[in-house]
């Protein structure tokens, strides 16, 4: 039977109940949120039963304005077989950024966890190696939160007034 | 008994070519002999056979391996051998984006070179960080080393390139003897912070 | 510690230890910057880490500042040898974000203009792989060709290298003459010239015994690993994103993937060689497409949004709704859609992601990059150890890993 957006969501409300919430389908991408303790579980789910065996993209984003939910990781999955894409949010709060890894099923998520915490900050339990991966090991903030600019406030040569800063 | 001559026997008008005859320098000409002075032979060897470390570390670097491709070819201007060891080098072109964290790699490789070494900064992002102005790169090598020529472009098309070149090559053919070590050059380097 | 069973150190002597050798970021060998610490026992490989970042220019940070179409000229420089691609990806990115269809003959020409990079990509990997085994005459030749393609590239949007072609719609000008002359003479060459470099290597008993059986990995390690593009075709894996979700009217063209078995180096070269002829397949297609539109359908070259796509300078000096919608445009003033969206292209590397999170303001809220390279560059730990030192090198030119990509 073919694999439908309603029938993916249907396996998962199944097994997991309302523990998954925000269902959205926005450009035909399945699209849901889950609580940050359950993100192995549900990918454990999804790989074993439902043969979404490839992790296309791991990242994290942003949000201040979430109050206590400020930090999402989103995991993009992809079922090679049936050639359907879905994609997982999974929130935590900015003061105690703790996410279970998910480099012990995906051997990707190795380093694209380690830039998720070297741009944010999420610290992912488990982790064989967590530590910067592209910025200076010696940077003390992380980076792309959005209360850093973007340029590097050290500069004495250029006039803020002319570069429109 | 000797062959005749079969080919290359037109008269060539070589007057008409457009072909740019170097003159000799200033000098004393006689009879089997040219006196002129030391640091200008010294100059014309040094400018036309320069070894270059190509430093390519982005987008400015695949221009350069078109630069010494076949259709824009840089070693007729005698830098046919680029070396990869800066012990054995003596321009140091640094294409492309420098990031922070290889900030001190570039210093390395420059302390590395021996006297005398001319840098040639390629591309925007080595001459002042280019479109990248952020936290993490570099705004322009000359933040740790003294930079001859600067090249710019995004990326710089290889007639840039060798531009560049042939300014350097002026470089080293007026350079004095004396130069690099009189006091200014020494002043130079101390506020680079090398010795 | 040390296999080998004829050297027999003498009772109570220092015991055999490995060498750790730095393969900086600046090396002949690694064409970009990263680094490799290798352990060697002797020759060959006990274990290596690999270091990013030594070009990291946070170009997702520099996104949230510009608007959407100031982000194509940073998208130019992610694979910077196959760059056409990187900006058609995020023109059709934000297409999808505001629901845009492109008229046939822009996604032909796109078509076009996509092969013609990935054949420029291709050919500077395996000429490279030729040259890290000792093969100079290869990458010599075969720039000349590629200085071709350059060309067509400068007919059509004026740069050579990080071209910024292209707008969100279509493109910003016809195809002149010159570039469909330039076109079909590249198309009448160049297929005697990869004739030629095929001859070079693919039957040179030097060159298979270097790469065959060197650098390979398995289909299921990886897909875990998260391969995409040549190298995942080269393990056995048909996965390429022009098939399973096409884009741009690829679902026009007829072509087969190549497919490989051991994902070792020679299977990769062979891949990569076999993605040329195909993606020469599709620019003789997509051409003859573009030549059967005739008249005044022959003139399109973008499609009809006038909320993104700059209007034409006549008609901004003349008419009121240019005038304001010029404005408009490049004050970012103009609506655009809130939402989320990730779409990919199958770039030189492979999936080329783009995840884009719109608030609806003038620039994006969060744009994240797929890079290919950075996430198969992981991998190289495991593909390389064990093998010789030499082979190392090798394996690296062979995975075709772009420093700009990989950092971003």
């Amino acid at each position: 039977m073919e694999m439908t957006n309603e029938i993916i969501q249907q396996k998962l409300t199944e097994k997991f109940g309302d523990q998954i919430t925000e269902w959205a389908e926005p450009y035909g991408m399945l699209t849901f949120t889950a609580p940050k303790d359950l993100n192995l579980k549900l990918m454990t789910f999804l790989f074993d039963e439902m043969n979404f065996r490839f992790l296309t993209d791991l990242t994290a984003v942003h949000y201040p304005d979430r109050a206590n939910e400020e930090l999402a990781v989103v995991y993009h999955l992809h079922n090679l077989v049936e050639n359907v894409r879905l994609r997982m949010k999974v929130f935590t709060p900015v003061a105690q950024p703790d996410v279970y890894t998910a480099s012990g099923l995906f051997s990707s998520a190795n380093w694209q966890e380690r830039e998720a915490f070297d741009f944010y900050g999420v610290n992912f339990v488990g982790h064989p190696d967590l530590r910067r991966i592209l910025n200076v090991d010696e940077m003390d903030y992380f980076p792309l939160r959005k209360e850093f600019p973007l340029e590097d406030q050290t500069r004495i040569d250029k006039d803020d007034d002319m570069f429109g800063r | 008994m000797s062959r005749p001559v079969r080919f290359n026997i037109k008269e060539k008008d070589v007057q008409n070519w457009g072909i740019n005859m170097v003159d000799s320098p200033d000098g004393i000409t006689g009879e089997g002999f040219f006196a002129t002075s030391f640091d200008k032979v010294v100059g014309l060897a040094r400018k036309n056979s320069i070894w270059p470390l190509p430093f390519a570390t982005s987008c400015c670097g695949i221009e350069f391996m078109a630069t010494m491709g076949s259709h824009y070819d840089l070693s007729r201007f005698g830098s046919e051998r680029v070396g990869f060891s800066p012990r054995q080098c003596d321009l140091l072109m640094v294409m492309g984006t420098i990031a922070k964290k290889m900030g001190p790699i570039v210093k390395q490789v420059y302390l590395q070179m021996a006297e005398p070494r001319w840098v040639l900064a390629v591309g925007a992002c080595a001459s002042s960080g280019g479109i990248f102005d952020t936290y993490s790169v570099l705004q322009g090598i000359d933040q740790v080393v003294p930079v001859d020529v600067y090249v710019p472009g995004c990326p710089p098309r290889p007639e840039a390139i060798i531009d560049g070149f042939m300014k350097i090559q002026d470089l080293v053919h007026n350079e004095s003897l004396r130069r690099r070590n009189g006091d200014k050059y020494k002043l130079l380097l101390e506020s680079y912070g090398i010795q | 510690m040390s296999d080998h069973s004829n050297i027999k150190l003498p009772e109570g002597s220092i015991e055999k230890q490995t060498t750790t050798l730095n393969l900086g970021p600046t090396h002949p060998a690694t064409h970009g910057v990263f680094q490799n610490i290798l352990e060697l026992d002797g020759e060959r490989i006990v274990k290596t880490e690999p270091t990013v970042g030594y070009i990291h220019r946070a170009f997702e940070k520099i996104a949230e500042r510009r608007p959407y179409y100031q982000i194509t000229p940073l998208t130019d420089r992610l694979n910077y040898c196959s760059s056409p691609i990187n900006n058609m990806g995020w023109h059709l990115t934000c297409e999808k974000l505001l629901g845009v269809k492109t008229p046939k003959r822009v996604d032909y020409l796109r078509i076009i203009i996509m092969e013609l990079a990935r054949i420029s990509d291709h050919l500077i990997c395996n000429s490279i792989v030729g040259v890290d085994t000792g093969a100079y005459t290869g990458f010599l030749y075969v720039m000349q060709y590629r200085e071709l393609i350059y060309e067509i590239y400068e007919e059509v949007c004026g740069s050579r290298l990080t071209t910024n072609i292209g707008r969100i719609g279509g493109f910003e000008r016809n195809f002149s003459n010159t570039a469909f002359e330039k076109l079909e003479k590249f198309l009448k060459e160049y297929p005697g010239v990869l004739r030629e470099f095929e001859n070079l290597f693919t039957r040179n008993r030097i060159f298979i015994e270097r790469t065959q059986g060197v650098g390979g990995i398995s289909a299921e390690r990886a897909m875990n690993y998260g391969f995409t593009g040549p190298n995942l075709r080269a393990a056995g894996v048909d996965y390429d994103v022009r098939v399973h979700s096409p884009y741009s009217s690829y679902e026009d063209m007829d072509f087969v993937i190549p497919v490989g078995t051991t994902g070792d180096n020679y299977d990769r070269y062979q891949v990569r060689n076999g993605e040329m002829w195909e993606s020469l397949k599709i620019i003789e297609q997509a051409y003859r497409k573009v030549q059967e539109f005739k008249g005044a359908e022959a003139e399109v070259y973008h499609a009809n949004l006038p909320e993104y796509y700059l209007p034409e300078k006549q008609a901004v000096y003349t008419s009121m709704e240019a005038l304001i919608y010029h404005f408009k445009i490049i004050m970012g003033e103009t609506d655009i859609p809130a939402g989320e969206v990730y779409m990919s292209v199958e770039g030189g590397n492979g999936e080329l992601g783009f995840y884009l999170i719109s608030d609806g303001g003038r620039s994006p809220y969060r744009l994240h990059f797929r890079r290919p390279c950075f996430i198969y560059y992981q991998a190289y730990p495991e593909i390389v150890k064990g093998s010789m030192l030499s082979d190392a090198i090798v394996t690296l030119s062979s995975l075709n890993l772009i420093a700009g990509e990989m950092d971003g």
